[in-house]
């Protein structure tokens, strides 16, 4: 059953392959179809894959296959291969999963849209992507798989180019991702000098007696690719401008899976990591700070998928508080549960959007509980799961990783306790103004036009179908949309179940020990203080909840709670455009003047200059006389016997 | 390097010595002869001397040759050519217009004759290689040898010298033509220099004035 | 028995530098010609007096042809000057500086 191991990578590709070239002749929505086999068949590939890891025992769960020797030049070797251990395959079952359900809830999402086909190419293409890097042997593959979910999410960010705020997205996206992506390949060679390898058990077999400054270089190197990818501070300006792209889209690549890659990455690098504690607790204190800060901004945004965004920065933040308090587990364990409840808040706000005509301001929406019940249920899921009430799926996950981080430090323990706070409240908030109170969208015209700072989608060329024609009469997607939404919703009810911090029930903890070694064991601490820090968790959570309700209950208009401060990301934006985008251009025009019309046409002028005088020089031998030229023979004459002179005697 | 003087019979050395003057005058007289006529006579004096130094040096044959040709022929060409152009006036020897030709000319002369004197004194001057094509001492004449030589061994070169002197002939009734009158200028060979011509014979200068008519007169 | 071929060898090489000179200093053209006549004569005297040293009819030769080919050359390089200089009495070597760079 492990041999099923190529078809997880394959079948996407493939996929991607066979749409690229005819699907123009499968036609919509086979074509959706197809893509959506294909995530399918790589799911029941990673599930025996799976299936087989649980059958070795645990010493030896790692399991190497090499496809296709890459690049074999001399000292450096690379291979196109797979480690499948516990955390790859861990990280391949919940992609592909949520990417099959995506898939199909896209069939119907973009039915309408004139590039249904080239959607489902990008994305079969990400799945790809996304598999490669997590499956990846080595970190070269990995890095082509990170560079290959970057191009994905531009191309699918950007996907209805035709609107300027999304083409420049996707722009942006890709670029500040490129920034992260330095940091990365700057990384690379910094193991590739030192351990003369870049296959993941190569290095990690040899880092014994490495310096402290290499392994703190390399880390915190890594840290700035999963900075970039994850959106984490100072980069994660991009995220809240991908939500141009369709939902699908945000669901799965800026809430699932690519964003997770960034922990991923620090995940697998853990033995490094292990080397500098100084990294670990900057990946600490910086997660902590990204989810306080992403928590801050969320509650004042009113487009609805911003308010998910931001929200799915700030998760993130928690992901690598755990990464950096040692917890992998617990890490693994919210990107897990994370992916289940984000991808559905997306899908059901996806389903909210398109049932009102692509309106996506939380001002606009409103008592669509009534109208939308499978939606709002769903939604209500996961809801309570994000905001950490038991015993859905979030409230295990967060709760594992803040008892980590009161191990490490009581102050991140507390920034996160803050957050959680935050973040039942700006959930509540959305789901207030959403789903509860008056219908104000039957005030709003139809169609809805976007307000400044608020995208409105659409489908290039077209109002969406399906719905447009009963403007004004929401109703619920057809079973394709709202199977999706049902089944993540019973994911996010189990999911706990992944990792339960008692008696003895921490499966994900030990499914991924061979893994990541040392990892901060919650048993450890003693039993009150775990009970302790769980009935805090909660009690803040619900005050946190109660008080999104007092205050926003049949009152949606409050502009005193959402200063222009918090609205517009606390000018994160500006301040980047005038720093480094004025900056960069003034630089660019003064090298444009001094370095290239100065120094090198100076050069290339200089040489032809150069040229032109020795030229002129040397014409001067030209007299036309043919006794000067006869002088000149006899001259060459003298000196080829004056040659013949010094060699003379032998 | 220079065997002792005297292993050799006086006459010889006697006879050396008169045909080097000879030969060294004749030399300096056709470099330093103003009247191109007193440079052709020279050269038949050095032409003389080398025949003798030929004759010297048993090379009978190519001694008459020396005289027959390069005296009696060649050198009655130079005149010809000579009174012909009517170029017998007096060259200036004085001022040289190109700079530093003069004292340069001087300079590398000497110094490749100074080379190769020195390359004789760390060189031996032969090599004492056995006869290739056949010896010049033994019986039979000199002639006889030599015309062994040229009609068997070197049959080919001699070929091709009989048809150069063909072509070399052909060339010269080509070169030496006159120009025909009323032919026009771009088929005369007399365009890129600055020589004028005069205006009578179909041919005009380059950079545009005709000779005055005095000038023409004059010729 | 001659003399020691040295002497001769000198004897060509004075010949010929003196010609070299002549050719680079004299503007008359057919002086210069006279010149080059000259080093023809003392390549001439060169050959023959190592035909005797080496004992090598091939010398003498070469010196036979190298007649055939100066008289050829005299022929054609005056058929040149006539054909350029027909017009002029003093002509010099310097007046083709046409291609003056």
């Amino acid at each position: 059953m492990i041999h099923a191991a190529p078809a997880i990578l394959l079948l996407p590709l493939v996929g991607f392959a066979v749409l690229t070239f005819s699907g123009r002749r499968l036609g919509d929505p086979a074509a959706g179809w197809l893509a959506t086999a294909a995530v399918a068949g790589s799911f029941v590939a990673s599930v025996l894959v799976f299936a087989a890891l649980v059958g070795h025992d645990s010493a030896h769960r790692s399991v190497e296959q090499v496809y296709y020797r890459w690049i074999p030049v001399g000292g450096f070797q690379v291979n196109v291969g797979v480690l499948l251990d516990p955390l790859s395959i861990t990280m391949a079952l919940f992609v592909t999963g949520v990417s099959t359900l995506i898939h199909l809830y896209s069939i119907s999402y973009m039915k309408a849209d004139p590039q249904f086909r080239k959607f489902f190419v990008y994305l079969n293409l990400f799945v790809f992507s996304m598999l490669a890097l997590v499956l990846s042997n080595n970190f070269l593959f990995t890095f082509l798989g990170w560079e290959g979910v970057g191009t994905c999410s531009y191309l699918l960010i950007a996907f209805w180019f035709d609107r300027d705020t999304a083409a420049s997205a996707g722009k942006k996206a890709f670029i500040v991702n490129r920034i992260g992506d330095f940091g990365f390949v700057i990384a690379l060679f910094l193991i590739f000098s030192r351990t003369g390898t870049l296959d993941y058990r190569g290095v990690f077999s040899h880092l014994g007696g490495v310096s402290g400054g290499w392994a703190t270089a390399v880390a915190l190197l890594l840290l700035a690719g999963a900075v970039g990818k994850s959106a984490q501070l100072p980069l994660w300006v991009w995220l809240p401008d991908a939500m141009e792209g369709p939902t699908p889209v945000s669901a799965l690549i800026h809430a699932a899976t690519m964003v997770t890659a960034g922990v991923f990455l620090m995940t697998r690098a853990s033995p490094i990591l292990h080397l500098t504690p100084v990294s670990l607790t900057i990946i600490a204190a910086l997660g902590a700070v990204t989810a306080l800060v992403a928590a801050t901004v969320a509650c004042a945004q009113d487009d609805i998928k911003r308010v998910l965004a931001y929200s799915t920065i700030s998760q993130l933040g928690y992901m690598f508080l755990g990464v950096g308090a040692t917890a992998y587990g617990a890490a693994t364990f919210h990107m897990v549960s994370h992916a289940f409840f984000k991808a559905l808040l997306f899908l059901a706000a996806g389903s909210v959007i398109h049932a009102l005509n692509n309106e996506q301001d939380m001002k606009r929406m409103g008592g669509l509980a009534k109208v939308l019940p499978v939606t709002a249920g769903t939604f209500a899921v996961a809801w309570l799961a994000i905001s950490g009430i038991p015993p859905f799926c979030g409230f295990w996950s967060k709760d594992a990783i803040l008892g980590a981080a009161y191990g490490k430090s009581p102050i991140l323990w507390a920034i996160g306790v803050v957050t959680v706070l935050l973040t039942a409240y700006y959930m509540t908030r959305l789901m207030v103004l959403t789903f509860t109170g008056q219908a104000r969208w039957e005030t709003a015209r139809p169609g809805g036009s976007p307000t400044p700072g608020h995208s409105a989608e659409r489908p290039a060329g077209e109002t969406q179908g399906g719905h447009g024609d009963h403007a004004g009469e929401p109703h619920e997607g057809p079973w394709i949309m709202t199977v999706p939404l049902i089944v993540l919703a019973g994911l996010s009810v189990v999911g706990g179940l992944l990792d339960l911090p008692f008696l003895n029930l921490e499966f994900l903890d030990h499914w991924l020990d061979p893994v990541v070694g040392h990892q901060t064991n919650l048993a450890y601490q003693s039993a009150g203080l775990k009970v302790g820090l769980l009935l805090a968790t909660l009690v803040v959570a619900l005050s946190g909840i109660a008080l999104a309700r007092g205050l926003w209950w049949r009152n949606w208009r409050r502009p005193e709670l959402e200063p222009a401060l918090l609205a517009n990301n606390y000018y994160a934006d500006d301040f980047y455009s005038r720093v480094f985008t004025s900056g960069g251009g003034a630089m660019s025009r003064f090298l444009a003047a001094a370095v290239d019309n100065r120094v090198i046409d100076g050069t290339v002028n200089g040489v032809a200059a150069l040229a032109r005088g020795g030229g002129t020089v040397l014409r001067r031998a030209q007299t036309g006389y043919v006794r000067n030229y006869a002088l000149g023979i006899a001259a060459g004459t003298v000196v080829i016997l004056g040659f013949m002179l010094s060699r003379a005697g032998s | 390097m220079f065997a002792p003087i005297l292993a050799a019979a006086p006459i010889d050395l006697a006879v050396f010595a008169a045909c080097a003057l000879i030969v060294l005058a004749g030399a300096l007289g056709v470099v330093l002869s103003r009247n191109p006529v007193y440079a052709a006579l020279s050269l038949v004096l050095t032409l003389f001397g080398v025949a003798i130094l030929f004759v010297e040096q048993d090379a009978q044959f190519l001694a008459a040759v020396q005289v027959i040709v390069y005296a009696g022929a060649i050198v009655v060409l130079f005149l010809f050519v000579i009174m012909l152009l009517g170029v017998d006036r007096q060259e200036t020897l004085g001022g040289e217009p190109l700079r530093a030709q003069r004292p340069l000319a001087l300079i590398v002369g000497l110094a490749g004759l100074g080379e190769v004197l020195a390359l004789a004194r760390v060189r031996t001057w032969a090599t004492g290689a056995a006869s290739s094509v056949g010896p010049t001492t033994g019986p039979g004449s000199n002639v006889e040898k030599l015309a062994r030589s040229i009609f068997t061994t070197y049959l080919l070169p001699f070929e091709l010298t009989s048809a150069l002197l063909i072509i070399a002939v052909i060339g010269a009734v080509v070169l030496a033509r006159r120009p025909v009158r009323g032919v026009p200028p771009e088929a005369l060979p007399t365009e890129d220099l600055d020589v004028p011509v005069g205006p009578g014979d179909g041919v005009r200068a380059v950079d545009g004035e005709p000779l005055a008519d005095e000038e023409v007169a004059s010729r | 028995m001659s003399l020691d071929g040295s002497y001769y060898l000198v004897l060509a090489a004075v010949l010929f530098t003196i010609g070299g000179i002549g050719l680079l200093v004299r503007r008359n053209v057919l002086v210069m010609f006279m010149c080059i006549e000259l080093m023809l004569n003392a390549a001439n005297l060169t050959f023959v007096t190592f035909s005797r040293m080496l004992n090598d009819i091939g010398g003498q030769s070469l010196v036979f042809f190298v007649l055939v080919v100066a008289a050829a050359e005299v022929v054609v390089g005056l058929g040149i000057i006539v054909a350029i200089f027909r017009r002029r009495a003093d002509a010099t070597a310097d007046d083709l500086n046409v291609l003056k760079g």
